[in-house]
């Protein structure tokens, strides 16, 4: 079994090499061939594991691989660790890479750089694994890095466009500052427990329960100060509010990066890292109402935003940080086995939901506006299908007792886990309240989008509204949607007399795939996560505190609260319905004349202006600052041009005493003796 | 009493008036010669005054050689003031500024 | 007062004056004039020092050489001195200012040096003792222990001489002269040109 681990970790890696060193000499389909094959493989081998987890009785173990830090008391290996947690994130990293490798044969195929495509999502792949498997905060850091540069590099994959580029960088920045926070939560770990071996650590903390720690002079609460600073980091990984400005820009990538990074597994890591340490957060109650209200605040923000953009990719992404909101705030409340039953789940349909999207915009040869799609569905009668099936479980549809699709189960879980923890906690019962007015959200852009894209009348097919739509509507996409690494740039706006068209087989089929895990994986899968079977699923991967009842108290909620979230996800069904499905044009009417509510959620907030203004042009003025006044004026002035002024005028100012005039010098010479027959005089007497 | 304070007074004022001779005049380079023949007397007075005061004649010796460097001096002078004269028209020491820094 | 005492003062008055009028003066020949009458007067002070080798030493060089070149010079270079009064006001005042302290100074030092010095000690101030005059007794350390120095000053008074002849030497051109040697060197080969001339062609220049 410790063989099968490796093998599966390590697999992507290998293919990321190959086809990352070798990608030209072998060529673009056989660098496919392997960095596909190699996953696949790693993905049998996760549900080998996961299903001796679940039914097969495996016990947790930790496989050492190589030493790496052994520095005074800081210890660290390259292990692999197997627990109820990262079982379930290897199969769901697998699935979902296999599954978005399968995809971009067809999504990619006129790419010119494929092997790279590949080699990159085969690297992303093997840092996310990492990242699960970790023993200790050391390998757990590198696969968050790992997973970083990755995400930077897909996200830029296009890198002769700037707009991609500069959406790479923004990434990589905003999570490099979660990355800080994350750093220094580690290193306070170490100075209070002296080790950041997860398997040492955990046994340690509840000693330290409620004391507290001097730093910089101030005295915080010991455990608080390390849960939150580590939840900056998650902060950042995962998108949540403050930290969230680099999602929406990184829908710059292909699609299928983002159904892989930004939906099911590279976002989810903040949430699997909180699970993680769940020892640590079980008894950091301020930190946990921290994490809460974060994830609350996030998963409302999102949802407004998503109302209102017109780009698909967009609405799906803001979708992904309004369910990670919902994870975070689960997990604050003390529901850790629901939030990663969500994780589960929403890995399934949201990666559907952005894998269907991006069948969607490669049948509409790359126009992602859906002000500019329509009645699509009859030309994509499969893709419809499966995103329809996307939405439904996203908004949770289902009958309490009876049963429904996936987002059902989780969603509902983390609802009314939020319920029971709130009858202590008012944050938690604000998380309760967000999460059914969110759902309602959830509902209504979900089927926007849907209704957009597939339904009413065909934007792309009237040359004139096309054209009147090309110059009346404001460009929000980041920027037009050309693909600039073909030699010459594809003119989307040209092909709209090709009649859009179902995509082929090799994507289509992943998309089959996940609709059935979108539909069954609750279903299948509650029992374990969050039912009745849970102690045993999780073993001890999860830690929960003696008072905290959640999961249990959750089943026993009022009935209206079981019952809430179905007629608000009714209401938003019907609400975009009828605006976007009965009444055509009245969608455009709202954005025309939406007013300030309309243009605060469409400019996300203004988040991006605030932090150009504050921490773009800030750290631009400090540095003219610096480069201006310090540089030039103080240095520069004060060494070498000071003194070559000085010097310069010194010369010109004693050069005048040079007058050629013999009688001057004589002069000059007669005072000297004065002087000094003075200073003679003075002294002797 | 004419001792040895007088004679080294008279000494300072000729002294004086040739430097200031010196620096004071702009139009007559001869006067600058002539200014420094002064300073040489004062200071032959001074060199006698002493020798007769210490009773060494050393310091008379002292003056004669002085004299002698006087007169070469004189002599050199005069050729380069000549000269000077030759290139210019004039003896204006205003004019002589080529040494302008 | 002793005549000694009015002498002195009547020398010394003389010639402080006439340095003064020296610098002063608009005309320089009466510049030179006005320096003659100081070195007489310095002169005649040395005498009533008792250094009188000295003082006829003064009056045969400087008076009689230096002076008269300067006089020389003067009416050689034939300048117009009507120009010559300008800027002497400018500054007279900061020069007049500078040399007064320089005086009062040099007079301070010289009646400390005096009173306290080692010249206090004397009180006599001849110089010849033992009946020899002021002359034999300049010669007699003159010749012997400064024998080279004397050399030396020889040496700088033949370097001045040649100094002074090779900045003033004007060579004439166009000036012809005999050349004997030339003269006498002369050949057949050399003096004589034989021409044919045709007749009535003249003379090819």
């Amino acid at each position: 079994m410790e063989n099968l681990l490796i093998a599966a970790v390590f697999a992507p890696l290998l293919g990321a090499l190959v086809a990352g060193l070798a990608g030209r000499r072998i060529g673009d389909i056989p660098s496919q061939a392997v960095t596909t094959a190699l996953l696949f493989a790693s993905c049998a081998l996760s549900w080998v594991i996961f299903a001796q987890w679940t039914w097969g009785g495996l016990e947790p173990f930790t496989q050492q691989i190589a030493p790496f830090i052994n520095v005074g008391r800081f210890q660290s290996d390259w292990a692999l660790r197997l627990d109820g947690l990262s079982a379930v994130m290897l199969v769901v990293v697998t699935t979902v890479s296999s599954l978005v490798h399968l995809y971009s044969w067809g999504y990619m195929a006129e790419d010119d750089s494929r092997p790279r495509f590949f080699a990159y999502l085969s690297l992303f792949t093997f840092a996310m694994l990492m990242l699960v498997t970790a023993a200790d905060f050391m390998q757990l850091f590198f696969g968050w890095e790992g997973v970083g540069l990755a995400s930077y590099l897909l996200i830029g994959f296009w890198y002769k466009k700037p707009t991609a580029s500069a959406a790479a960088i923004k990434a990589f920045v905003v999570n490099r500052v979660g990355d800080f926070g994350f750093a220094l939560g580690i290193m306070t770990v170490f100075w209070m427990f002296g080790t950041i071996q997860f398997a040492e650590l955990f046994p340690m903390i509840a000693a330290k329960a409620g004391t507290s720690w001097t730093f910089v002079g101030h005295e915080w609460s010991a455990l608080d100060l390390a849960a939150i600073l580590l939840f900056v980091g998650a902060m950042g990984k995962s998108a949540q509010f403050f930290l969230h400005t680099w999602l929406p820009d990184a829908m710059e990538g292909p699609t299928p990066v983002s159904a892989l990074i930004h939906a099911a597994t590279m976002v989810t890591a903040g949430v699997y890292m909180v699970c993680l340490l769940s020892p640590l957060f079980e008894y950091a109650p301020q930190a946990k109402q921290a994490v809460a209200l974060i994830g609350a605040i996030t998963a409302l923000f999102a949802a407004t935003v998503g109302l209102a953009q017109n780009d698909i990719k967009r609405v799906i992404a803001y979708s992904t940080c309004s369910q990670l909101g919902y994870m975070f705030f689960a997990a604050g409340v003390g529901a850790y086995q629901a939030a990663m039953f969500h994780l589960f789940t929403h890995a399934f349909f949201k990666a559907l939901l952005f894998l269907g999207a991006g069948s969607v915009i490669h049948g509409m040869h790359h126009e992602q506006d859906m002000r500019r799609m329509g009645a699509l569905w009859k030309l994509l009668p499969v893709t419809y299908a499966v995103m329809m099936i996307g939405t439904i479980a996203i908004t949770g549809f289902g009958i309490p007792g009876l049963g429904g699709f996936a987002g059902f189960y989780s969603k509902d879980a983390i609802i009314e886990a939020a319920y029971a923890a709130g009858q202590a906690n008012g944050v938690a019962y604000f998380a309760f309240v967000i999460g059914i007015l969110a759902a309602g959200l959830t509902s209504f852009y979900s089927f926007r989008l849907a209704f957009m894209t597939f339904h009413g009348k065909a934007q792309w097919d009237t040359p004139h509204g096309h054209d009147a739509a090309h110059h009346h509507v404001p460009e929000d996409h980041a920027s037009p949607p050309q693909i600039e690494t073909h030699d010459e740039p594809l003119a989307a706006h040209d092909e709209h007399h090709h009649k859009p068209h179902e995509s082929p087989w090799v994507m289509i089929a992943p998309l089959l795939v996940l609709a059935v895990g979108a539909i069954a994986s609750g279903f299948l899968f509650h029992e374990q996560f969050i039912g009745e079977a849970q102690t045993e699923f999780w073993r001890g991967a999860i830690f929960t505190a003696p008072a905290n009842h959640v999961l249990h108290d959750m089943h026993n909620v009022p009935t209206w609260v079981v019952w809430a979230p179905l007629p608000v996800s009714a209401l938003g069904l019907a609400g975009a319905a009828f605006v976007y499905l009965f009444n055509q044009g009245m969608g455009a009417r709202i954005a025309a004349n939406g007013g300030p509510a309309w243009r605060f959620f469409y400019n996300k907030w203004f988040f991006d202006e605030l932090y150009d203004f504050v921490f773009v042009k800030g750290a631009k003025a400090i540095g003219d600052l610096f480069w201006k006044v310090g540089d030039q004026k103080i240095i520069d002035g004060l060494g070498p041009d000071g003194v070559a002024k000085v010097s310069a005028a010194a010369g010109r100012g004693l050069g005048r005493i040079q007058s050629g005039y013999l009688y001057h010098y004589a002069f000059v010479m007669l005072l000297g003796v004065a002087g000094l027959l003075s200073y003679a005089l003075w002294a002797w007497a | 009493m004419i001792g040895l304070p007088q004679y080294l007074g008279v000494a300072a004022m000729l002294f004086t008036i040739g430097v200031f001779g010196i620096f004071v005049n702009r139009k007559n380079v001869i006067v600058i010669l002539m200014s420094i023949e002064l300073i040489l007397l004062a200071v032959n007075i001074n060199l006698v005054a002493f020798s007769v005061f210490l009773h060494d004649v050393v310091g008379q010796i002292f003056a004669m050689f002085v004299l002698t460097v006087a007169a070469a001096e004189a002599a050199v002078g005069l050729a380069i003031l000549v000269t000077f004269f030759r290139n210019r028209g004039d003896i204006a020491v205003d004019d002589a500024s080529v040494m302008k820094g | 007062m002793s005549v000694q005492a009015v002498a002195f003062y009547l020398l010394a008055l003389v010639s402080v004056a006439s340095a003064g009028c020296v610098v002063a003066a608009r005309n320089p020949v009466h510049s030179v004039l006005f320096l003659i009458t100081t070195f007489f007067s310095a002169a005649g002070l040395f005498v009533l020092m008792g250094a009188e080798f000295l003082a006829m030493l003064l009056v045969v060089v400087y008076v009689g050489a230096v002076a008269v070149l300067f006089l020389f010079v003067v009416m050689m270079l034939n300048v117009d001195f009507s120009e010559f009064r300008k800027g002497f006001a400018r500054y007279m005042p900061v020069g007049g200012l500078v040399a007064g302290v320089l005086l009062i100074e040099m007079i301070m030092v010289s009646s400390i040096v005096a009173t306290r010095g080692a010249a206090a000690r004397n009180d006599a101030p001849f110089v010849s003792g033992a009946g020899i005059s002021n002359t034999e007794a300049i010669g007699r350390v003159l010749y012997t222990d400064y024998v080279y120095f004397f050399q030396a000053a020889g040496l700088v008074l033949l370097v001045a001489m040649i100094g002074a002849i090779v900045l003033t030497l004007r060579r004439r051109t166009g000036v012809r002269k005999q050349v004997i040697a030339d003269q006498v060197g002369r050949t057949p080969a050399t003096g004589m040109d034989i021409v044919q001339i045709k007749s009535g062609a003249g003379v090819p220049e």
